[in-house]
């Protein structure tokens, strides 16, 4: 038999119908699910392939010589050779599974900043953060006695590059941690070119790609960065599992993040060796069923292109922009289309974004409300909270205008 | 949608009562909801032991703003024992809509930092 290349239309209807959550009903309205920045929905793909792990070949992995662990195992380790692929990766070594991007910065925090920070050198981060890429930097160079600062955004949400450039001149800059797309302002950083900054200094660069690896085509090794991290279920991928990229010399480097089964290569009650990569990094049994279904995931963002991907929430991004735009006293978060991710954040004069989200909720229509884990984003802009609209594949053109007639509509209500 | 927000919470919401702060209060406490940013302050006058003049302050959704407006007007008169025995449900009684259990905090702001004034506790009242 012929082997035929299936090359998948964009067809965004049919596309729908490989998700099944969005067929149900929400106060007996059609689900309009536009939280894909919180996280995404799962196409019946990545479902199936968890529930035939418990099913067919549930087993612990690196462990048995048995049938079922060798194919968990087999899988497990596949799953992550799929991903390094997804993102350039050199080798599948240099992919360790974490439970999210949180975690992952975290294992960087603590791992190599603990061994690497001292008084007198700093950590440098940025004001267009979440939460996960302030906090843990703040604990690991307290602990050290190193120092943080925050390279800051203008008025349009974009970085001030000359700011990380003063940052970087007297050389006690050790590692930059900064997001490729901000998931409030909405803005795509240009990644290569800070790496390069940053690698001039001699510095070395942690980059938060969980609002880029699910929306963008992501290559490790063209923007160079020396770490990368990402969560499985933003891409479509179950909860409880997430990636850090590394480059392999400094993974090999660093002293392991947590102690525990797996991650050893020979323990005596007088001291341990260490797993060689990446099971040095993953103490204790894994999330195993999750890894294999963020390889589902990612079989499935290949099959569907992520530059076809990219080019329709690009489409959808720019026309929401346009119509919020055009409603009265509606601010809108960031830079204008087409340099943004698919997500606007925005404030509605005298209407508190969970006011918002509450009646477009009546109307089955899911947004974020609050401050999305990046308050001092909100401080800055000088508001307490917003709302965001976030899209994805399965979103079309006639939701977005069901969004901006729901936004009218909480005007009408609250009468302004 | 009607039931939702029925119009009495607008109306409170749209026009609070007791907005604003006392010159002079006995006591005065203001907590905020990290997970949205809303901020509620309330202002007491006591005498002889009883509530007798309040103002609120800050800003929030309209669940949280309707709720600090109709509890103040609530509280007025009652002794400060009175005001300690208020509890979720009270606050549930005066707003009249399901509130989820997100939006339980966004409800319950303006009775925690009362309570936490009066009483000096800084658990959420649906805690106890």
């Amino acid at each position: 038999m012929n082997e035929t290349i299936v090359i998948p239309t964009l067809d965004v209807e049919a596309i729908k119908q490989d998700f099944p959550i969005l067929q149900r009903k929400v106060h007996g309205r059609a689900l309009h699910y536009l939280d894909n920045a919180a996280t995404s929905q799962k196409p019946r793909a990545v479902l199936e392939t968890l529930d035939t792990y418990y099913r067919e070949y549930n087993a612990n992995v690196h462990r048995g010589v048995h049938t079922l662990s060798e194919e968990a195992t087999a899988r497990y380790e596949g799953a992550r050779a799929k991903i390094a692929r997804f993102v350039n990766a050199r080798s599948p070594k240099e992919i360790i599974y974490t439970r999210n991007a949180t975690e992952a910065i975290n294992l960087v925090a603590y791992a190599w900043g603990l061994a690497n920070l001292r008084p007198g050198v700093r950590v440098v981060s940025t004001e267009m953060e979440h939460h996960s890429n302030i906090v843990p930097w703040q604990l690991v160079t307290q602990q050290a006695g190193a120092g943080l600062s925050y390279v800051p955004f203008d008025e349009d949400g974009r970085l001030q590059l000359d700011a990380l450039d003063r940052a970087l001149e007297d050389g006690r800059t050790k590692l930059v941690a900064f997001t490729a797309a901000s998931n409030v302002l909405g803005t795509i950083n240009p990644v290569k070119e800070i790496v390069a900054r940053i690698h001039a200094a001699g510095a070395l660069c942690l980059v938060d790609a969980a609002q880029a690896v699910p929306h963008l085509p992501v290559d490790v090794q063209d923007w160079d960065c020396d770490f990368c991290v990402f969560s499985g279920h933003k891409m479509m991928g179950p909860t409880g599992i997430g990636v850090l990229y590394g480059r392999r010399a400094l993974l090999e480097e660093m002293p392991p993040f947590m102690g525990g089964g797996d991650m050893i290569r020979e323990v005596r009650l007088t001291g341990s060796k260490w797993n060689e990569l990446p099971w040095k990094f993953e103490a204790g049994t894994p999330a195993i069923a999750e890894a294999i279904g963020l390889g589902a995931a990612v079989d499935y963002l290949t099959a569907l292109g992520m530059e076809r991907l990219r080019a329709h929430e690009v489409e959808l991004v720019t026309q929401a922009w346009e119509r919020l735009g055009e409603i009265p006293n509606l601010k809108r978060l960031g830079p204008p289309p087409p340099e943004r991710s698919g997500l606007v954040a925005f404030a509605v004069d005298s209407i508190h974004p969970h006011d918002l989200a509450a009646i477009l909720d009546q109307e089955g229509i899911a947004i974020r409300a609050g401050h999305h884990c990046a308050a001092p984003i909100h401080e800055k802009l000088g508001i307490a909270a917003s709302a965001r609209a976030s899209f994805y594949i399965y979103n079309t053109p006639e939701e977005i205008d069901l969004l901006v007639a729901g936004i009218y509509r909480a005007k009408d209500i609250f009468a302004i | 949608m009607d039931d939702f927000y029925r119009d009495e919470i607008l109306e409170h919401y749209r026009h609070p009562h007791n907005k604003g702060r006392l010159e002079q209060p006995d006591i005065t406490y203001e907590d905020h909801n990290p997970f949205c940013g809303d901020r509620i302050g309330i202002d007491l006058l006591i005498k002889d032991n009883r509530v007798a003049d309040v103002r609120f302050w800050g800003q929030g959704c309209a669940i949280s703003q309707a709720s600090a407006s109709m509890l103040t007007d609530e509280i007025k008169g009652m002794t400060l024992d009175e005001v300690k025995t208020l509890n979720k449900d009270d606050i549930l009684d005066l707003l009249g809509i399901p509130i989820g259990p997100v939006r339980l905090k966004c409800a319950l702001l303006s009775l925690k930092a009362l309570k936490a004034g009066v009483w000096g506790m800084d658990k959420w009242p649906d805690e106890e």
